[in-house]
């Protein structure tokens, strides 16, 4: 075994391993530390793979920003998680019967599985050959070429969840003083501060 | 190649534009104040557009390597969302204002879930699809639960939410089994595999995971769970809105997916659909009995109504999608009416949705009462009007593509929902005198309810002709299945 065998296996054990905790973890902040582990150690298996852009994006993007967004979330947001699972001990029982049934009848399609005769052949045509073209402009024409049309849908949704997100929680309360730049600004020294002359023993 | 693609979904395009657009207007100016002309303008915009598609010349254009189409299925299902969503928008602007939680993005997250279903009616591709319903369905989320300081309306937002992520869920792991087996997820390439190779297990259990997903946006039974809550949570405009615009968009993508891209494997799908329709309808008649509150009722109406049009899915054939138009068209018209009524419902300034109110109501207002009368008989399905074209169209398509058994389950179902409806109908004439309702119908409100009244009165006259609805539906069927 060369020695991108082992690490391959060591990313791959790691991160499923990781992914095992993330979910049986009871205090969440150690659950997100964990789905850290696991974003690191897939990052690790796309480096493997010849994939460099989507590894450096896994650890710049999920790691740097969506995985510590999230942690802090977790340690700002005052959310009972024991009373949270509460309910579940009740439920449990009808979903693992309905996973169990599901489980059975996929490993039943599953077995059987037979893939279509044209289908690798077309899954290869909608990307460039890797030996052609880099990981970046291969990526590049993908998104902002073949699938401009998804990509601005999808901007579109992004923006209509951070209109929704707005409309939902954000409250013009009257009591808060907001700071006005502009009325600072024009602020007249002079007027600001007026002394008084006054006399000792009686105040104002 | 770009210019070109920009040209078919220039409608789109302009769309998109607007609802930003107007999202900026409204920021950067009088905020709630704006709502009130945004709404109008809004509404304007959609009938423009609606106007546009109508008049485009016939044929077939597509973009995007086929991620969108352009044809003329797509442009008939987008005429009806098109009308339905701007006038429900503009009704809706009176109550919003009188209830105090008028927000100038109510119109502009109406733009946008109006922009989704055009997307969604027009998708090519397994993922455009994914794109557009996501686009729709969360917008109807947040309009859901646009009332924050009322309890039953973020539990309604919350609630379709939830299950609406559920039901993606079981979509998106459909469409990752179908990209599995067939290499693609554009419908054109899935058709290709399917015609020559069938359909295997790995493919079935993947479009069963779509039609459940699919099931869930047009509350098909039994994935109907969320429609009475969310329907009697939500704010009554909203409720209006989601019976009627969403419900087209989603039928026709049901339509779409099953004929483009498993056009050849019909025997596959053709029972789930009879399922989905029997239950439908059987559930929506026998649930809807028990309601005492108008907006729940209407609910399970909505549920039953979905069970005729997946009848008209279920026949397989040209006619069984010209049908499912024709319904759709139908049902959108008379439920514009029936909220255009229950959106004035109101004693003292507040909202009454409770059946009982109505009680002696048709001495009060027997002009009102009358134009009700008509809309409940039609959606009953009282022959001769024209709700009952509607269902006599999908049970003549569901009896020639030999399923005689669905048809005259839809018809014992059909006069079992007529009790509901009647009922409220014997309230309105014969009801005890209660304490009367006072609200004042505004002009949008009486001339929504009046002209789909007549319509649906008169449109069964052979000099009119269901307003020659037959014949366009049939092109837009004909383009989906030549």
């Amino acid at each position: 075994m060369t020695v991108a065998g082992y690490a391959f296996y060591l990313f791959a054990i790691v991160a499923v391993a990781a992914g095992l905790f993330t979910v049986m973890a009871r205090n969440p902040v150690h659950s997100v530390l964990w789905l850290i582990c696991a974003f690191l150690s897939s990052a690790g298996l796309f480096v493997l793979l010849g994939a460099e852009f989507i590894a450096m994006l896994m650890l710049i993007v999920y790691i740097g920003a969506v995985a510590v967004l999230f942690l802090f979330v977790v340690m700002m947001l005052d959310v009972d998680f024991a009373e949270l699972k509460a309910g579940m001990a009740q439920y449990m029982p009808v979903g693992l019967l309905i996973g169990v049934v599901i489980l059975m009848e996929l490993s039943l399609a599953i077995g059987s599985w037979v893939f279509a005769d044209a289908a690798p052949k077309m899954r290869v045509a909608v990307a460039p050959a890797p030996q052609e073209v880099e990981n970046t402009a291969a990526l590049g024409r993908l998104i902002y070429t073949d699938y401009v049309y998804l990509f601005q849908a999808a901007g579109l949704i992004l923006l209509v969840a951070m209109v929704g997100a707005i409309v939902l929680t954000l409250r013009h309360k009257e009591y808060v003083k907001r700071q006005d730049v502009l009325a600072q600004m024009y602020r007249d020294p002079a007027k600001a501060v007026e002394l008084k002359d006054i006399k000792p023993g009686q105040g104002i | 190649m770009i210019s070109e693609d920009v040209n078919v979904i220039l409608p789109e395009l302009i769309l998109a534009v607007y609802a930003m657009a107007a999202l900026m207007w409204g920021v950067f100016t009088g905020k709630d104040r704006v709502a009130g002309p945004l709404i109008w303008l809004t509404a304007a915009v959609l009938v423009v557009l609606a106007l546009w598609i109508a008049m485009m010349p016939a044929g077939r254009a597509v973009a995007f390597g086929g991620a969108f189409i352009d044809d003329g299925f797509a442009r008939f299902a987008k005429v009806v969302l098109l009308i339905a969503a701007a006038v429900v928008l503009v009704l809706s602007a009176d109550y919003m204002q009188r209830q105090n939680f008028l927000h100038f993005e109510f119109p502009v997250l109406v733009a946008f879930t109006t922009l989704g279903m055009m997307m969604m009616v027009s998708a090519g591709d397994l993922m455009a699809l994914y794109v557009g319903l996501e686009l729709h369905s969360l917008s109807l989320y947040v309009i859901a639960a646009i009332r924050r300081d009322s309890l039953r309306s973020t539990e309604a937002g919350l609630k379709y939410f939830v299950l609406g992520a559920l039901a993606s869920g079981m979509l998106l792991y459909g469409m990752s089994l179908v990209y599995g087996y067939t290499g693609a997820t554009g419908f054109a390439a899935i058709a290709t595999v399917v015609g020559a190779e069938g359909v295997g297990l790995g493919l079935l259990f993947g479009l069963v995971f779509i039609c459940v997903g699919l099931a869930f946006k047009v509350s098909a039974v039994p994935f109907h769970m969320w429609t009475p809550d969310v329907y009697e949570g939500a704010p009554t405009p909203v409720t209006a809105f989601f019976a009627t615009a969403p419900k087209v968009a989603a039928a026709a993508l049901f339509a779409r997916v099953l004929f483009d891209a498993f056009g050849g494997a019909v025997v596959q799908w053709q029972q789930i659909l009879a399922f989905l329709a029997t239950a439908s309808m059987i559930l929506g008649a026998v649930a809807g009995i028990g309601q005492r509150n108008f907006k729940r009722l209407m609910a399970y109406s909505s549920i039953a109504h979905m069970g005729y049009a997946l009848m008209g899915l279920a026949a397989g054939t040209g006619q069984g999608v010209q049908s499912l138009l024709i319904y759709l068209a139908i049902y959108v018209t008379m439920n514009v009416g029936v909220f255009a009524f229950i959106m004035t419902m109101s004693r003292d300034g507040r909202p009454v949705t409770e059946i009982r109110a109505l009680s002696g109501y048709a001495r009060e207002r027997p002009g009102q009462a009358l134009a009700l009368l008509f809309l409940l008989f039609s959606l009953a399905g009282v022959p001769p009007l024209v709700g009952f074209f509607a269902k006599f169209y999908v049970f003549v398509a569901a009896v020639d593509a030999g399923l005689v058994w669905l048809a005259v389950v839809g018809a014992v179902a059909s006069v079992v929902s007529a009790f509901y409806y009647i009922r409220i109908v014997y309230y309105m004439y014969f009801g005890e005198e209660a304490e009367p309702l006072s609200g004042q119908m505004p002009w949008p409100h009486g001339a929504a309810l009046w002209v789909t009244a007549v319509v649906m009165a008169l449109g069964w006259l052979p000099s009119i002709n269901l307003f020659g609805v037959e014949a366009v539906a049939q092109a837009a069927a004909a383009t989906l299945i030549p």
